[in-house]
C-alpha cells in the first residue's frame, strides 16, 4: 500500500485569508498523504483550520502555497472550469447541513452531478435510482428534502456524492445535524462504504465517529499535530 | 431534469414572489407595448400620408407653359410659350419610356340636371391621364377612352363628390347631364381616393371629359398644362431634361430655359417624406425602446436579487461540479424567459389595441396603426436585446460566486 503512489498528496500547504488590513493564516504549511481505500477522520477543535482543510481538499478553495496533487494531477493553477471538472469527476462532498436543492425531488438532486457531467437523461435517471436503493431510499425517490427527515437527507445527500462515482469522499460533520440514532445509521453507511473500497475523508467532532476510521489526523492552530493508523 | 427542474425553480420563484415577478413583468410589457405601438402609429401615418400623396399621383412632373425668360436665336425674352396636343405627341413618341398626358380645364361652363346647377372644374385629357393620377373608376364604370377621343364623344367621368352633388346616391353610370345645354353621358364616376395636394381642385370635384370633345366645344387649342412620369422616380431628373430639350426645339428657346415652362416635381416630396418617415419612425422606436430599457433595469434588478437569494443554491451546483458557465446561462435564460413573457403580453395589449383602434374612426387623420413585420421584428429585437443585457449582468455575478463563500452563506 505504501509503494503506491498515494491518492491525496498535500505538501506544504498555506492558506492566508485577508480581510482587509487583517490577515489570518488558516492553514500553516500541511503535508498529507491519503492513499487508496483509506478513511481518514480529520478532528479538531473550531478554527483549527480543518474545514478550510477540507474546502481545499475538495477543489472548492485553493491554497495560497503549497502543492496539492489529487490522483497524480496537480490541482494548483487550474482554472474555475477545470476546478468544477474535478469536483464533478473525483470528489463527492457530504455536508453538514446536507445542502439539497429545495425545490427538487430526491431523484433530481440524486441526477445533479451526473447532468453536470453530461450524462444522457436516461442514464441518469437509472444511475440515480441505483444510488438511492443502494442508500435504502428507493421508496423516497419523488419526495422533496422538505418531506424528508434529516437522516433520510443526508443520505440523498451521500448518495448525491456517491453517484458518479468520485475517487474520494469528503464529509464535513455529516452526523452533526443529526439525532444519534440516524448518525449510528450514516455511520454504517459509510463503513459499509469504505469496506467495499471507497476512499472516505471525514471531519468530526465525535470521538466515537473518528475511533471507527482507520486513520484519525489531528488539526490544530492550522498545522497537523498527530497521525494516528489504527492497526489493522 | 434540465428543462423541467429549470421550469420548476421558475415557478417557485414567481409562486413565492408574486407581487415582485408580476411587477417586473409588467415593466417589460409596459415597455413593449410603447415601443410596438409608437412604431406601429408611425407606420400608420406614413401609410395614411402615402396613399395620400398618391391620390395626385407617384412621382408625377406636372408642367405649365409660360413665358421665356432667356433670349433665344434673336427672339426676345418674355414671349410666350403655347403647347398643344402636337406637342405631347411629339414627347410621347421622343420619349417613349415616360407617359404624357396634356389637360385643358375650364370653370366656366355649367352641369344641369334636373333642378340641380353645378359649375365645377372641367379636366378634358387623356385616357392615360386617369392612370398616371391614380384615378380609379368604381364598379360599374370606366374613365375616357381611346374611342372617347377619337371620335370626340361627348361623355363625361364625374369626381365622386361631383357626381354626389349631382346625382345623391342614385347610379349615375348610363345618364345623362347637361354641359351649356349639350347632353354628356356619365360613363364612370371616381372611386373614392384620398389627396392631400393639388393645383386646381381635388380630383373629387371635378368633370373629366376627352380633350378633343372640349377642343370642338370650346374652341381652344392650347393646353393649360401636362402631366408626366418617369419610369420611377429615380429617371425623374433624366425625363424632365429631355422634356425641355424636346419642346425648346419645337418652340425655339432655350432648353436651360426653366421659366419657359414651369414644373413641379412631385417626386422631390417623394424624397422628403421617405428621408423624414426614415427618421420619424427611428425616432419613435428610440422613444419607445427607452420605456423597454427602464423595464429592463427593473429586471436586471430583480436578478440580482434572485441571485443573492439562491446563493446557496449556486453554490451546491458549483460544489457538485457546475461549470461557471452553466451557471451563468441558468440565470440568462430565466431573465430571457421573464423578457420573453413580458414581451408576449404586451404584444397581446399591443395586437388587441390595434384590433380595437380602427373603430375609433380616426383614420382619416392618423391613419390606421399596424401590427406590421417590422412593428414585430422591431420589438422582438429589442426585446431580445434587453433580455441579454439585463440578465448578463446577474448571471456573471452568479458565475463568479466563490463556492466556499456561497455555500458558508448559507
Amino acid at each position: 500500500m505504501t509503494a503506491e503512489q498515494p491518492l491525496i498528496e498535500l505538501q506544504g500547504v498555506r492558506k492566508v485569508y485577508s480581510t482587509g488590513r487583517l490577515e489570518v493564516e488558516a492553514l500553516r504549511g500541511i503535508d498529507l498523504d491519503v492513499h487508496r481505500n483509506e478513511y481518514v477522520a480529520i478532528v479538531g477543535p473550531s478554527g483549527s483550520g480543518k474545514s478550510t482543510l477540507m474546502n481545499i481538499l475538495g477543489c472548492l478553495d485553493t491554497p495560497s502555497a503549497g502543492r496539492y496533487t489529487l490522483g497524480g494531477e496537480t490541482v494548483g493553477g487550474l482554472d474555475r472550469n477545470r476546478l468544477a471538472e474535478i469536483r464533478n469527476r473525483h470528489i463527492g462532498f457530504v455536508f453538514q447541513n446536507f445542502n439539497l436543492l429545495p425545490y427538487a425531488s430526491a431523484l433530481e438532486n440524486v441526477e445533479l452531478p451526473l447532468l453536470f457531467a453530461g450524462v444522457s437523461a436516461r442514464e441518469r435517471h437509472e444511475r440515480a435510482a441505483a444510488m438511492l436503493e443502494r442508500v435504502d431510499l428507493a421508496n423516497r425517490m419523488d419526495h422533496k428534502p422538505t418531506e424528508l427527515s434529516g437522516g433520510q437527507m443526508q443520505r440523498v445527500a451521500i448518495a448525491r456524492a456517491l453517484v458518479n462515482r468520485p475517487t474520494i469522499l469528503l464529509a464535513d460533520e455529516p452526523t452533526g445535524n443529526l439525532d444519534s440514532a440516524s448518525g449510528k445509521a450514516i455511520v454504517s453507511l459509510f463503513e459499509e462504504l469504505h469496506a467495499a473500497g471507497q476512499t472516505i475523508v471525514l471531519i468530526t467532532h465525535d470521538a466515537g465517529i473518528a475511533r471507527l476510521a482507520n486513520r484519525v489526523v489531528r488539526v490544530q492552530d492550522g498545522t497537523i499535530v498527530e497521525d494516528v493508523r489504527a492497526a489493522a | 431534469m434540465t428543462a423541467l427542474s429549470f421550469l420548476r425553480q421558475m415557478l417557485q420563484d414567481v409562486r413565492q414572489q408574486k407581487l415582485r415577478t408580476a411587477l417586473t413583468v409588467l415593466g417589460i410589457t409596459w415597455g413593449t407595448v410603447s415601443v410596438s405601438l409608437l412604431v406601429a402609429f408611425g407606420e400608420g401615418l406614413e401609410a395614411r400620408i402615402r396613399a395620400n400623396q398618391r391620390g395626385l399621383g407617384e412621382n408625377i412632373v406636372i408642367a405649365w407653359p409660360s413665358r421665356t425668360s432667356l433670349p433665344w436665336e434673336g427672339l426676345g425674352k418674355g414671349r410666350r410659350i403655347r403647347i398643344t396636343e402636337e406637342d405631347i405627341e411629339a414627347l410621347r413618341r421622343e420619349i417613349p419610356e415616360a407617359r404624357f398626358s396634356g389637360e385643358m380645364s375650364r370653370e366656366k361652363s355649367t352641369f344641369r340636371r334636373e333642378r340641380v346647377r353645378i359649375t365645377p372644374e372641367i379636366s378634358a385629357n387623356s385616357p392615360i391621364f386617369a392612370a398616371m393620377r391614380n384615378i380609379i373608376p368604381a364598379a360599374g364604370g370606366r374613365y375616357v377612352n381611346d374611342l372617347d377621343l377619337d371620335r370626340r364623344r361627348r361623355v363625361v367621368f364625374l369626381g365622386d363628390k361631383l357626381k354626389q352633388d349631382l346625382f345623391g346616391d342614385e347610379e349615375a353610370v348610363g345618364k345623362t347631364v347637361m354641359l351649356d345645354n349639350v347632353p354628356f353621358l356619365v360613363v364612370g364616376v371616381m372611386e373614392k381616393k384620398a389627396q392631400d395636394s393639388s393645383y386646381s381642385g381635388r380630383d373629387e370635384g371635378k368633370a373629366f371629359i376627352p380633350e378633343t370633345t372640349f377642343r370642338g366645344l370650346f374652341s381652344e387649342r392650347y393646353l393649360e398644362n401636362f402631366i408626366f412620369q418617369a419610369a420611377n422616380a429615380a429617371a425623374t431628373p433624366d425625363v424632365t431634361r429631355r422634356v425641355y430639350e424636346v419642346l425648346a426645339r419645337r418652340h425655339k428657346f432655350d432648353p436651360a430655359d426653366k421659366e419657359a415652362i414651369g414644373m413641379w416635381d412631385t417626386s422631390e416630396g417623394e424624397k422628403f417624406f421617405a428621408i423624414f418617415f426614415g427618421t420619424f419612425r427611428a425616432f419613435l422606436a428610440i422613444i419607445g425602446s427607452f420605456t423597454l430599457v427602464v423595464g429592463g433595469i427593473g429586471v436586471s434588478n430583480i436578478m440580482y436579487v434572485v441571485v443573492e437569494e439562491r446563493t446557496r443554491e449556486i453554490g451546491v451546483k458549483l460544489a457538485v461540479g457546475a461549470k461557471p458557465a452553466w451557471i451563468q446561462r441558468q440565470f440568462l435564460a430565466e431573465t430571457l424567459t421573464l423578457t420573453a413573457v413580458g414581451g408576449v403580453c404586451g404584444l397581446v395589449v399591443t395586437l388587441g389595441f390595434l384590433a380595437v383602434f380602427p373603430l375609433l374612426g380616426l383614420d382619416e387623420y392618423v391613419g390606421t396603426p399596424q401590427a406590421s413585420p417590422l412593428v414585430v421584428a422591431t420589438t422582438t429585437l429589442l426585446l431580445g436585446v434587453i433580455g441579454m443585457v439585463a440578465g448578463w449582468f446577474p448571471a456573471r455575478r452568479a458565475s463568479l460566486l466563490d463556492p466556499v463563500i456561497a455555500l458558508k452563506l448559507a
